[in-house]
């Protein structure tokens, strides 16, 4: 795949805007992040959503052990690994905007950072629901909900970095190297936090509780990974998109600015003879 | 090798020259002592049980600042363009950030070291192991704070965002570390070393990250 992307260099950073071209087409610009390809992503994402709320809401059966609240699970494990997902892309843009320093590698990490960041959002809201009706509290320092914490932290950071107006290339700099370091740190905290909470063990989403999933249930599971991995894929397209075309509108904002001062310097010689006669 | 040392010696002499270490970061951090007494009362005896555990949120948090001036000394008068125009190699001048930052904060927890046991009534057990871990750990903060310190002195409202970008990062060495010191004070039954050898492998890691990753950061950030 690297092979692939990397050898004609111009087509990393050529491909999007190509692509952006032909969704609204024009030297205007597009007005639209969609394609056929994103409008079938979503499709497939939406109806797919549907099914999985009518598998993992109706048609599945209760766990033996875990009861009802099994179902969490259908949603939890594809967040948390969508956002894992996400970080990993991130991670590998961040290198590859070192190494080419092509803008699509830079606006391709941040865009699957901030998926990743809500992923990780919505990996702790439901690992607390699940926290309050297993264990009657929102939160309990389990292990993988500490570490979910602390790396969304983290990424909260690389967005923070990004937020700052800086000129391009410090920018993407800077955050790839954010990008890089967060990862890496990972299984770092993920030791760190199973060591600390590893003399008193309590019953985990995942850990000590493993269902056996069987039958719809075990289908069920599959479905929600699958569409969410959809759901990540629309998402991050468009994210991209938006953020190709919120760099050009910014080209375009300095090239009308400069434009507009040479169309004033004529007719403001003309109204105001004064400005004129200063120059 | 000998550049290293230079940059370090040259950040030594600074700090040396201008006391923030010992007149600002130092008095913060007796101060965060303090303030810890006055919010978990002495008498209660919670002190002494998570003496560990403070000690590293106040290593940290002193971190931060130290870590914030030995890269705002740099931006101010644009030095790292001199440093560059030196002609010595990045990894060189982050390994002499990295050793300078570590032998600093190794006097600050050296001193609070001192208080907590004045204060907290601590007694220091396993000096072997509470030294080594102390080391190890602050050579990891150093190694991830040179990185994060170079970033934020580059960006306009750094200051402000090395704490949220450097105090996540380094959670697990607060972890680490503070079990380590458990075990150290005889708190815990066990044994430390997996808690060193953990905090060991977090600083190999960022060292080697930071040698690597300094290039960019020194030349297109």
């Amino acid at each position: 795949m690297t092979v692939d992307n990397t050898i004609p260099t111009p087509t990393g950073s050529a491909t999007p805007s190509g692509s952006a071209a032909s969704a609204g087409g024009g030297a205007g610009g597009p007005m639209s992040t969609s394609s056929t390809a994103t409008r079938v992503l979503g499709t497939i994402s939406l109806v797919g959503i549907a099914a999985l709320v009518l598998f993992g809401l109706v048609l599945s059966p209760p766990d033996a052990k875990l009861g009802e609240t099994v179902r969490i699970l259908y949603m939890h494990v594809p967040t948390v690994s969508t956002a894992y997902l996400a970080f990993v892309i991130t991670a590998v843009a961040s290198v590859m905007y070192l190494w080419k320093r092509t803008e699509f590698w830079d606006l391709l990490a941040a865009s699957s950072a901030e998926i990743g960041v809500l992923f990780f959002a919505l990996t702790i809201l439901n690992g607390m629901l699940w926290g309050k009706i297993t264990w009657g509290v929102f939160w309990r320092w389990e292990p993988r909900l500490t570490t979910t914490a602390v790396l969304m932290l983290t990424y909260i950071g690389y967005l923070a970095v990004r937020q700052i107006p800086n000129d391009t290339r410090t920018r993407g700099t800077v955050s790839a190297v954010i990008g890089i370091m967060a990862i890496i740190n990972i299984p770092i905290t993920h030791k760190a936090v199973d060591w600390w909470r590893g003399l008193h063990q309590e019953r985990t989403i995942f850990g000590t509780v493993n269902p056996e999933m069987r039958g719809l249930q075990l289908f069920s599971a599959y479905l929600g990974l699958t569409v969410f991995m959809v759901l990540f894929a629309w998402l991050l397209i468009h994210r991209f998109r938006v953020a190709w075309l919120t760099e050009r509108a910014a080209d375009v904002g300095v090239d009308a600015a400069i434009a507009e001062r040479r169309a004033e310097r004529p007719s403001g010689a003309v109204t105001t003879p004064a400005e004129g006669g200063a120059s | 090798m000998h550049e290293a040392l230079l940059v370090m010696k040259k950040d030594l002499r600074l700090e040396w020259r201008s006391k923030v270490g010992i007149g600002q970061v130092l008095p913060f951090s007796l101060l965060v002592v303090l303030l810890f007494a006055f919010a978990l009362d002495p008498e209660r005896g919670v002190l002494e049980r998570v003496t560990s555990g403070l000690f590293w949120v106040v290593v940290l948090f002193s971190s931060v600042l130290t870590i914030e001036r030995a890269f705002s000394v740099e931006a101010n008068d644009g030095i790292f363009d001199a440093l560059r125009l030196s002609g010595m190699a990045p990894a060189a001048i982050y390994a002499g950030k990295v050793a300078a930052l570590t032998l600093q904060l190794l006097v600050v927890e050296a001193v609070l070291a001192t208080a907590v046991a004045v204060f907290y009534d601590t007694t220091w057990r396993g000096p072997v192991l509470s030294i080594g871990v102390a080391v190890i750990a602050t050579l990891g903060i150093a190694g991830a704070g040179a990185v994060y310190g170079a970033i934020a002195a580059k960006l306009r409202s750094g200051s402000t965002l090395l704490p949220l970008l450097l105090l996540p990062l380094l959670a697990p060495v607060l972890i680490c570390a503070t079990r380590g010191f458990e075990v150290a004070l005889g708190r815990e039954a066990g044994p430390g070393w997996p808690w060193a050898a953990l905090l060991g492998i977090f600083s190999a890691v960022y060292l080697t990250l930071g040698a690597l990753l300094f290039r960019p950061l020194l030349e297109d950030a």
